[in-house]
């Protein structure tokens, strides 16, 4: 992590001073340029070696262990454990050091074992052959030797053994299919092609006889990102220079598939290679848990310091008379005398801070740690969110988030391919007004609303709606497969040709590509830059594919430029009606205008299409601006987005089409649920409006009571912004004080609920955002139009956001969470234009969806359907939140009973640092007696049923805004633990104090008290926690029990021997000589019931006087089961 | 601050490289068993007032009898206590108070009259109680020796002169400092503990109405436990089995008027197994504490042990507590199967049993008046 800050900022330093920095030139075959073109500068490079291990043989164990050390709890226990060998303490260092070498032993084997592993997967990868091109002979070596500008050629099936650019394959066309499972885990076959210079090599010699060089950039980790430029130098001539893209560089880790072999040439290797710079984790979220755990922290911490103050300045008052400092029975050695007085307060502090130390126990860490790491595998493992179509699971990338899926009050969630299925289907086309619907789908419901307008004009229709077809079929970028095990979006070609399937990274482009054949235009293939397509009369037309501008979401908008086959050039473009119209010069731009919105209104997908004719200098011009940004190598998309802007302009509108995009099974459900349980759904898409309107209402995001509030373009160019936003502002506070009047009146949750249903939504479109967004530089009455727009969301239960660029997503979640509630948020996505929205979010779910898996890589948790999110939070949030929640509330209760009793036996001890109890049970009170019990319960734990948690989602709002961990809460369990440590350390003080406790006169010493508190107290604090399991399974059952019986068991063995190693036998026989007193257990069983009556009684009163949602779920659960048993 | 420590993700950011080829395959379902579908079977008990009510009353009526009984038990104890520390002119000890010096060889006898006025039945057990005493001080529990006291030898021997040999060789641990030794020879046994043995000798006299002084027989074995006496405690086993030859080489502690072996005549109580020395060595849990000194057996025959009546407390009054504002005791107390007295106990269980009981009430109370809403009222939503 620092690496790659480090490599930025020197990279940001250095194309400040010098460009050339910036990129590589490459020497393909290892030869020089011939003289006079540039100047030979060999450079060095990194082998191919991968080294994805940490650490060696020998600097393994300094290293590990200065990377645990790092870490500031790990420090601070090194940092005691010193202080405890340097200076003379109350504990021995034994009892923080073993638990420190414990930790630090299982997390050094665990990380060794892991770098183990690593090591012997770089050996196997390092050491596995690869073949390469040497003076015009294949020679086989091995992976790690391989260098820049080594030829190699890979096999069909073979995994590329470092980034290559293509330089020609056994297929004629050039091109390869890969498929980069191993990297982004999309199974489908990505197209890549040579330079058409070098396409055509076909033996070694003639790969061996090219004589290139390659300027490319510095390696960068972004996988879908390459600019290059290949300088091909033929005999005496000027060198020949290609622009080189993502589509030209094979990146390690992808496999070659459906071709025989390929030649490439290395240009990043080893650890440059895009697969190794994308080791690098990403940013660490971290848990509104976590934060009020440290916050806990802190604060114990502080009661630390101040109870060893205390202490400290109570011993030197105390002692102030000699009597008491050095009575005659007591003295000091001569050394210790001779110490200063500071000296010795000082170290009187410090053995206090040691003796107080368990307060914060190392335990915690690893429990929760633990916890996290074993607790998440519920998800995997969930039956319910297993998906049989995609055969896959839900999968957790994080496991520091658990709990956090039960805190979320915002969820953002992208509508394409979340909410719907992205399971495109062809509904219709319109060219100029007329509506051709394909056959196939003829019966569909669909029709009735469409039905009003005349449905299949059959009229020869002319030049326009061929040309429509044909632009349909044209402009894409669909690929033709002839196989059948293609994974992916997949459509069979029926007509004759049962194994071919269309295949495209975007759903919308298969529909459509479909659709046309219904319609009678196939397209059949790219062949040699030709389109072929069999028109309606079963003639194939040819088109030499000339340009292909691509699409991105900023644009949204593809092109296409052809030449037919009379010598037109055409230029077909399709996108968005928004980025379509505002360029279109003529056509019937009315008539489509309104069948896109009635289409968008009933939730279609609706794209527009559009061509423009080109004469032979305007195409010329074209290709003059896309060489000139393809081949730059500084701002390459910029320019290339400017040339984009410059040709795609003056379009005849052809027409329009729709596609349906059906609802994900249960979102409308799922988005149900998460309203009640309180969380606000907001809805983020790049489309427009209507189509995205209709979407909400199909899913219940608005319901027909939901009164719907407008911020759009066609509101603010009536209104000012200002007007708009105030207005919204007042309709919305004014329907809030009635609402909350009524909230008054009301007596039952359940009118409280029917006051939310007359909720808000709210629709707001991207131009409006960035409006709204925008600094303001007017003057400072304008300034708060954010905090205006954040309280009008704040009383809508749903919000819709439009026209949305990929980047204004994750503006949105960054707005909300930065608001002045400081909500956790969550964002959905499943495609690459979620990717910023998911890793902002506090939470970030992607769906392992059909537009890649960039989405599900970059989240923390990925989900196979949108509606396997109820479950996710409403039932697994839930139990993490809770289950974490004891967790940590717990951990500070028992160790608040472990040491408040030392600190106040201080006060009989003359603060002296006595302990109360023996070594063994203070070090492993922490780390055997009370530690599984809790582990489990926080593993197990289920308050509620499963069942009953999906049924009412309402139950979700009583773990809301972290209500387990709050301040009140923390003071509660607090509180207990001081009462219990006061219980046990008083009642044994008063029944020890000066009288005998058996019954043969006998007496008992220090280490007897000590004994029965901590017997007391590990009893107490494992009943506690059995108070708080509501769900006993046998694991419960076992661990509680097995804790208390292996305490007692240890007890007995730890005092009945004396142990040769131990110098002292202060333990000896103590435990059994206080079983063998009636009086002890009389006082142990009375302490416990005393310490935990408290508890029992707020429990129980809370339950009856003001029961919470889920405290009576649970009766009723229990009522249920019980009808059940005597039925 | 602290917590974001430990986890997983931070020390494995780098991804284990899949070779070539080495796509996994995915296509795995999670499998159906109770355990990874999070259910499994289990009891699911709730804390209603309906189910905590009887187990209050139960608490109640279990705790409330137990109490009374032992308040009644300890009632029936007998115990008289005696203040002898003599810091008050009228007190008969002022006198060896006053004028205690550590050199004095000859110790100072003091007599305290006083009266039982009831008679003692069964064993009575004879304690000294000092205050303000704190062998509960870090300094001073720590200060000993157990391997020296568990008879090993080599913890009596002279600390060598050279430094490395005296590291091998086991001297009197070093947590005896500054009691370790005087003069390069061990101190045995060493340590403050032990140097600061309570030293008093109480003897008892029945004044018989008669006249005449009887002394009380004093029992001084079977105070200690039984453990330390026979396991802890071991005198070191020399070449000869005289304990003063053993202790050869040794001296004894500071204070101590005799040395070690010569604690008590019979062999059996003598060096490092002398009851009253175990019995000292077991530290106090808390500054006013009190010893087992003697126990006073019980005659056959079926007279009181203690009749009531008069008696004496002879004191030899060798052990300063003034100079620390220490207070001493003697204490006759007769022990039943719950020890001495101890009303507290007794005390606590009425207290916990009778609270237990109201409670048990006031949520009787409670249940009727929620307990039927809440049945009745469904979940709303």
């Amino acid at each position: 992590m620092d690496f790659s800050l480090l490599r930025n900022i020197i990279s940001r330093y250095c194309v400040g001073e010098e460009i050339w920095v910036d990129s590589r030139t490459v020497y393909i075959g290892h030869k020089e340029p011939p003289p006079g073109a540039e100047a030979y500068i060999p450079q060095r490079y990194p082998d191919n070696r991968i080294v994805s291990s940490k650490y060696t043989f020998w600097n393994f164990i300094p290293k590990n262990l200065f990377e645990q050390f790092r870490r500031i709890a790990n420090f601070y226990f090194l940092v005691i454990f010193l202080v405890q060998l340097i200076i003379d303490t109350p504990t021995s260092p034994v009892t923080s050091g073993l638990p420190l070498f414990f930790v630090i032993t299982v997390t050094a084997i665990k990380q060794g074992y892991e770098d183990w592993l690593r090591h012997k997967a770089d050996c196997s990868i390092n050491e596995c052959p690869v073949d390469v091109v040497q003076q015009g002979k294949v020679v086989r070596t091995q992976s790690h030797k391989l260098r820049v500008g080594d030829i190699v050629v890979v096999k069909e099936d073979e995994t590329f053994p470092c980034d290559l650019i293509l330089l020609s394959s056994s297929r004629s066309d050039g091109t390869c299919y890969v498929t980069t499972t191993s990297l982004d885990g999309e199974s489908s076959h990505k197209t890549y092609y040579a330079i058409p210079d070098t396409m055509a090599f076909r033996t070694e010699q003639e790969v061996d006889s090219l004589h290139a060089t390659i300027e490319c950039e510095q390696p960068q980790p972004d996988l879908y990102k390459f600019v290059g430029r290949i300088n091909i130098y033929k005999d005496k001539e000027e060198p020949v220079a290609r622009p080189l893209g993502a589509e030209n560089l094979l990146l390690r880790g992808a496999t070659l598939k459906n071709t025989q072999h390929i030649y490439a040439v290395a240009v990043y290797t080893g650890m440059e290679t895009k697969m190794a710079l994308n080791y690098q984790s990403k940013s660490q979220k971290r848990s509104a848990v976590e934060k009020s755990m440290n916050a806990f922290l802190i604060v114990y911490l502080c009661i630390l310091i101040s109870k060893a103050v205390i202490n400290t300045v109570l011993k030197y008052a105390w002692q102030w008379s000699p009597d008491r400092d050095e009575p005659w029975y007591n003295h000091r050695t001569e050394h210790e005398r001779q110490r200063h007085v500071v000296i010795r307060a000082f170290t009187d502090f410090l053995a206090f801070m040691v003796l107080f130390n368990y307060i914060i126990p190392v335990s915690m860490y690893v429990t929760v740690e633990m916890q996290k790491f074993l607790g998440s595998y519920f998800i995997s493992w969930d039956e319910e969110m297993f998906d049989e179509e995609l055969g896959e699971g839900a999968q957790v990338n994080t496991s520091d988030l658990n709990e956090e899926l039960g805190q979320v009050e915002y969820v953002f969630t992208d509508k394409t391919g979340t909410l719907t299925e992205n399971n495109m289907e062809f509904i219709e086309c319109c060219v100029d007004g007329n509506v051709y619907i394909p056959h196939a789908i003829c019966n569909g419901q669909i029709l009735s609303a469409a039905s009003s307008i005349d449905m299949i004009d059959s009229s020869p229709g002319g030049y326009r709606r061929d040309l429509f077809f044909r632009a349909l079929c044209l402009c894409h970028t669909v690929q033709v497969k002839e196989e059948e095990t293609v994974d992916g979006i997949k459509r069979g070609i029926h007509q004759g040709r049962p194994t071919s399937f269309y295949i495209s990274s975007s759903p919308d482009e298969v529909a459509l590509v479909e659709g046309m054949k219904r319609l009678g235009y196939t397209y059949l293939r790219l062949k040699d830059n030709y389109m072929e397509i069999l028109n309606k009369d079963d003639e194939i037309e040819r088109f030499e594919l000339l340009h292909v501008l691509n699409f991105d979401s900023v644009r949204r908008r593809m092109s296409v430029i052809v030449k037919s086959s009379s010598g037109d050039y055409l230029l077909f473009c399709k996108g968005a009606d928004s980025s379509i119209f505002p360029r279109v010069v003529s056509g019937k731009v009315e008539q489509v205008k309104a069948r896109v919105e009635q289409n968008a209104v009933e939730g279609l997908r609706t794209l527009c299409v559009a061509y423009r004719r080109l004469s032979q200098s305007e195409y010329q011009e074209a290709c003059h601006h896309l060489m000139e940004a393809k081949l730059a190598l500084q701002d390459r998309e910029q320019r290339l987005a400017q040339a984009y802007d410059i040709i795609e302009r003056d379009f005849v509108l052809l027409g329009a089409t729709a596609v349906e995009d059906r609802l994900q099974e249960k979102a409308a459900d799922t988005i149900e649920s998460l309203h009640k349980a309180g969380m606000k759904v907001w809805v983020l898409t790049g489309d427009k409006m209507e189509t995205a309107a209709a979407t909400c209402y199909a899913s219940k995001l608005f319901r027909r009571t939901t009164q719907i509030l407008e911020l759009t373009k066609k509101r603010t160019e009536e209104q000012s912004l200002h007007d708009v936003l105030f207005e919204l502002n007042r309709t919305v506070l004014r329907q809030r004080s009635i609402s909350g009047y009524m909230l008054i009146r009301s007596f039952s949750p359940s009118d409280v609920l029917s006051v939310d249903c007359l909720d808000f939504g709210l629709i707001i479109d991207g131009a409006t955002l960035s409006a709204v967004l925008k600094p303001n530089q007017e003057g400072a009455g304008h300034g708060n139009y954010r905090e205006i727009f954040l309280e009008i969301c704040r009383n809508c239960s749903a919000v819709l956001c439009c026209r949305m660029a990929p980047l204004q997503k994750a503006q949105i979640v960054k707005l909300i969470k930065a608001s002045k509630e400081h909500p956790i948020t969550l964002a959905i996505g499943d495609g690459a234009n979620d990717v910023s929205m998911i890793l902002e979010a506090h939470v970030g779910i992607g769906i392992m969806g059909k537009e890649g898996r960039q989405a599900a890589r970059n989240s923390d948790y990925a989900i196979p359907k949108f509606k396997h999110l109820k479950k996710m939070l409403l039932v697994h949030g839930h139990y993490y939140y809770i289950r974490i929640a004891e967790l940590v509330q717990y951990f500070f209760y028992k160790n608040v009973c472990f040491i408040f009793p030392q600190f106040l036996y201080q006060f009989f001890c003359g603060f002296s640092q006595q302990p109360l109890y023996d070594t063994a049970y203070l070090t492993l009170y922490n780390i055997s007696f009370t530690s599984l019990p809790i582990l489990l319960y926080s593993l197990v734990e289920q308050h509620v049923s499963m069942d009953t948690l999906k049924r009412e989602p309402s139950l979700y709002r009583d773990i809301a805004k972290n209500s387990l961990l709050r301040w009140p809460v923390f003071l509660y369990w607090t509180c207990l633990g001081v009462f219990d440590a006061v219980v046990f350390f008083f009642g044994a003080y008063f029944l020890f104090d000066n009288t005998t406790f058996t019954s043969n006169g006998q007496m008992f010493g220090n280490w007897t008290f000590g004994t029965l508190i901590f017997t007391v107290l590990v009893f107490t604090v494992t009943l506690k926690l059995a108070l708080d399991t509501h769900h006993w399974t046998w694991i419960n059952h076992f661990v509680i029990w097995g804790s208390l019986l292996f305490y007692v068991i240890f007890s007995l063995l730890w005092g009945g021997i004396i142990w040769p190693f131990l110098n002292y036998q202060r333990m000896y026989y103590v435990f059994m000589q206080m079983l063998s007193s009636g009086p002890a257990w009389l006082s142990i069983i009375l302490l416990i019931t005393v310490s935990l009556l408290p508890d029992v009684i707020k429990k129980v009163l809370c339950r009856a006087m003001c029961p919470t949602a889920t405290e009576r779920a649970q009766v009723q659960c229990w009522h249920h089961l019980h009808m059940k048993l005597e039925v | 601050m602290m917590a974001s420590s430990y986890s997983a993700k931070d020390e494995d950011g780098h991804i284990t490289v899949s070779g070539p080829g080495g796509g996994t395959l995915r296509n795995k379902k999670p499998e159906n068993t109770a355990f990874k579908q999070q259910r499994l079977p289990a009891w699911q008990p709730i804390l209603t007032a309906g189910t905590v009510l009887p187990a209050f009353f139960i608490i109640g009526l279990i705790f409330i009898p137990i109490g009374i009984g032992l308040y009644v038990t300890s009632n029936n104890i007998k115990e008289f206590e005696i203040d002898y520390t003599g810091d008050d002119t009228s007190s008969p000890c002022y006198n060896c108070a006053k004028n205690f010096s550590w050199n004095n060889t000859k110790s100072c006898t003091c007599t305290i009259p006083f009266q039982l006025d009831q008679p003692y039945e069964s064993n009575v057990f004879m304690y000294y109680g000092l205050s303000n005493f704190y062998q509960n001080h870090r300094r001073y529990v720590k200060s000993r020796d157990d391997s020296q006291l568990n008879g090993n030898i080599d913890s009596l021997k002279v600390g060598a002169s050279s430094p490395m040999a005296s590291r091998k060789k086991k001297k009197p641990s070093k947590e005896c400092e500054p009691y370790a030794s005087i003069d390069n020879k061990p101190i045995a046994p060493c340590g403050a503990i032990a140097n600061s043995m309570f030293n008093d000798t109480l003897k008892l006299f029945y004044n018989d109405p008669n006249g005449t002084s009887v002394p009380i027989p004093l029992t001084s074995t079977g105070i200690a436990w039984w453990t330390d006496k026979h396991v802890k405690f071991r005198n070191p086993v020399g070449t000869n089995s005289n304990l003063t030859a053993v202790f050869q080489g040794t001296v004894k502690p500071v204070n101590w008027h005799r040395p070690v072996y010569e604690l008590d005549t019979d062999p059996e109580n003598n060096g490092f197994i002398n009851e009253d020395f175990i019995v000292w060595m077991r530290t106090a849990a808390l500054p006013t504490f009190r010893k087992l000194y003697r126990i006073i057996q019980k005659k056959n025959n079926m007279a009181p042990t203690l009749p009531r009546g008069n008696y004496t407390l002879v004191v030899d009054y060798n052990y300063p507590v003034r100079s620390f504002e220490g207070r001493k005791r003697m204490i006759l107390s007769t022990i039943s199967w719950m020890g001495g007295k101890n009303p507290f106990l007794g005390i606590a269980y009425i207290t916990v049993g009778s609270v237990c009981f109201f409670l048990g009430v006031v949520l009787l109370v409670i249940h009727h008046k929620y307990g039927n809403r809440n049945n009745s009222a469904n979940i709303s939503n």
